[in-house]
């Protein structure tokens, strides 16, 4: 990143900060709410971006992870009473962490098409053990998810939208702030300067002694920590969560996302969530067939603008530059 | 022996799979797509046969000839799409074929709406015969047949032609054949529609036994998969092997105990990755 560049990330992301702060008092009710899935997706993407756009590997299971975190929600509110959302969201961490360890020592022993392939299928394994197992995940209905506390405080009071349109819509914005301000300083880190390396030229890190499989597998597990993180804080916006969160095609969706925005750069995943999710919603407003509008989009993105929303912009501003 | 069906539609999938993968290096999402198109197209086609006057006895021939020029899909994906991406990473390949799952569920929503549709009757024309005391519709002989007979066609194909050799010189160095004159866009054209016949075909084939429904592309698409993984990717032998495994394996799996149905595909599917990652025929060409 050049300094002009780091200059204009500075000016910029103050008042896009700003602004999303803001948009709970001046923005219709609607919007407010499309927020909340578009923060926790964020969530989600600063996560799968440092395995995706920082280690160069690309998992299509992630959903995994974000249906770990949502069903960890879910069992928590319903089954243990427990309604702290703080509470949750670090059991939610932990066992998307501690499910993660053991797979990604599996998966990471691979790169490229093995390593997409293996991901997909531990998603599925979890997909097949949430639609199966209905006495104890309730099938393809899902389970319901209880609201949680901020903060210690019982908000069961308010009406139920202007309880995720205020308090929550804060919380997870703090949420979403927290968690980038910590995978900044992951990937400024010397172990996200090694990922980087890893990613260009993976033989060359091995000789250097970095520990390619290690770095790997700790990537994928923070990675999958946030998808866990992400995942909670998705459940109660949907109220219920079910299988088709740990999808196939959910995990397809959200390396769309990523795609669509950037992953070549930080903050293209948040933009990627943020335009999808809009877009989504605007083009499902219109005609119901989304997917042949997205996929459409996606094949074209693919072909020509492979760098994404952000490398659209980046290529245009170099040219300007010459 | 609804397994032994099963895994002979499985196999029709996983070789046009595996022949892309084997040639391309492309892992083609959308095979379970083309699977779906495949049979929407064939009830559609068998409709217009009946409402003809065509007698119901040979509706196998429309069926069959739905299944198999549908497959020129396969000619038009490969053109507009992904002729564009060969030079790119193999994740954004990846990324291509899942945007034509997802226009194609909706493309097929478009035109055949969302209700199931199925060729009704047509299922038990033939009859039933019975093996080893149980009852089996002649029609799944009749499939199990085909799938033999196309299995030994691809064989003979690329075993004994001209073209087959190109395609496995193709699929063992690229480079190499390239510069001796393969013309690889031909090469690739050629390869992808076939691998889409298949699943087009096998889509149809299926057809009369059970109702076309718009998921059953990307349901079908993880059942390919574990075929191909369990078999070895690119392996037509791992194909067949891959197919009869995980079709026998569900089928006994439903009767004795239903709530693991997939899930022990799914861990075949990782024992096998982590245990012998090329498959149980892996190594071998296409």
């Amino acid at each position: 990143m050049d300094l002009t560049a780091r200059g204009r990330q500075m000016t910029v992301l103050p008042l896009v900060t700003a602004a999303v702060i803001a948009i709970p008092w001046v923005a219709p009710i609607y919007h407010v709410l499309l927020m909340l899935p578009f923060m926790a997706y964020g969530v989600v993407l600063l996560g799968l971006n440092l395995l995706f756009g920082y280690t160069g590997l690309v998992s299509f299971g992630h959903a995994l992870f974000i249906g770990v975190g949502a069903y960890t929600a879910a069992f928590l509110t319903g089954m243990f009473k427990v309604r702290s959302l703080e509470v949750i969201l670090v059991t939610a961490a932990v066992v998307a962490g501690v499910v993660a360890m053991p797979v990604a020592a599996l998966c990471v022993r691979y790169v490229k098409i093995y390593f997409g392939m293996l991901t997909l299928a531990f998603g599925m394994v979890f997909y097949t053990f949430l639609l199966k197992f209905y006495k104890l995940t309730g099938g393809d209905e899902g389970m319901p998810v209880a609201r949680p506390f901020l903060l210690g405080r019982d908000l069961g009071a308010i009406p139920k939208t202007e309880y995720l349109a205020g308090p929550y819509y804060l919380y997870s914005l703090a949420v979403l702030v927290i968690a980038a301000l910590v995978m900044w300083r992951i990937v400024h880190s010397p172990f996200g300067l090694c990922l980087k390396t890893i990613r260009d030229n993976p033989a060359k890190a091995e000789t250097l002694g970095i520990g390619v499989a290690r770095y790997r597998w700790a990537a994928f597990v923070i990675s999958a920590v946030y998808a866990g993180v992400g995942g909670a804080l998705l459940a109660t916006p949907i109220g219920n969560v079910d299988p088709t969160l740990a999808y196939w095609t959910h995990s397809g969706n959200i390396v769309f996302m990523t795609l669509l925005g950037g992953f070549a750069s930080f903050f293209g995943p948040l933009l990627g969530a943020f335009v999808f999710i809009y877009l989504q919603d605007f083009v499902m407003s219109v005609v119901p067939f989304w997917r042949l509008v997205f996929g459409a989009l996606l094949a074209a993105l693919v072909i020509f603008a492979p760098g994404g929303l952000l490398g659209l912009f980046a290529r245009r501003r170099a040219r300007e530059l010459v | 022996m609804g397994g032994v069906f099963h895994a002979s539609i499985l196999f029709l999938v996983a070789a046009g799979l595996q022949v892309v993968f084997g040639v391309q290096k492309v892992f083609n999402l959308a095979c379970g797509s083309f699977y779906a198109l495949g049979a929407y197209f064939g009830v559609t086609a068998v409709q217009w046969y009946i409402s003809a006057g065509g007698p119901p006895a040979f509706f196998i021939v429309p069926l069959i000839l739905a299944g198999a020029m549908i497959g020129l899909t396969g000619l038009v994906v490969e053109r507009g799409l992904l002729s564009f991406v060969y030079d790119r990473d193999e994740t954004f390949q990846l990324l291509l074929t899942f945007a034509v799952v997802l226009m194609m569920e909706d493309a097929i929503r478009m035109t055949w709406g969302t209700a199931p549709v199925s060729t009704s009757g047509l299922y038990l024309i033939y009859g039933q015969t019975r093996i080893a005391g149980a009852a089996v519709p002649v029609y799944n002989l009749l499939v199990i047949a085909a799938s033999v007979v196309i299995a030994l066609a691809i064989g003979w194909l690329l075993t004994r032609t001209a073209f087959g050799r190109i395609i496995r010189a193709t699929a063992d160095n690229r480079e190499m054949a390239e510069a001796l004159g393969v013309d690889m866009r031909r090469v690739y054209a050629k390869v992808f529609t076939l691998g889409t016949a298949l699943g087009t075909l096998g889509g149809a084939l299926v057809i009369p036994a059970t109702a076309a429904m718009s998921e059953m592309g990307v349901e079908l698409i993880v059942e390919a998969f574990a075929v191909v993984v369990i078999g070895g990717l690119g392996s037509m032998r791992g194909a067949f092997a891959g197919a009869l495994v995980v079709g026998i394996l569900r089928a006994v799996a439903i009767s004795v105990y239903p709530a693991l149905e997939m899930l022990i595909i799914y861990l075949i599917v990782i024992t096998v990755l982590v245990f012998r990652p090329r498959g149980l025929f892996g190594g071998a060409a296409a």
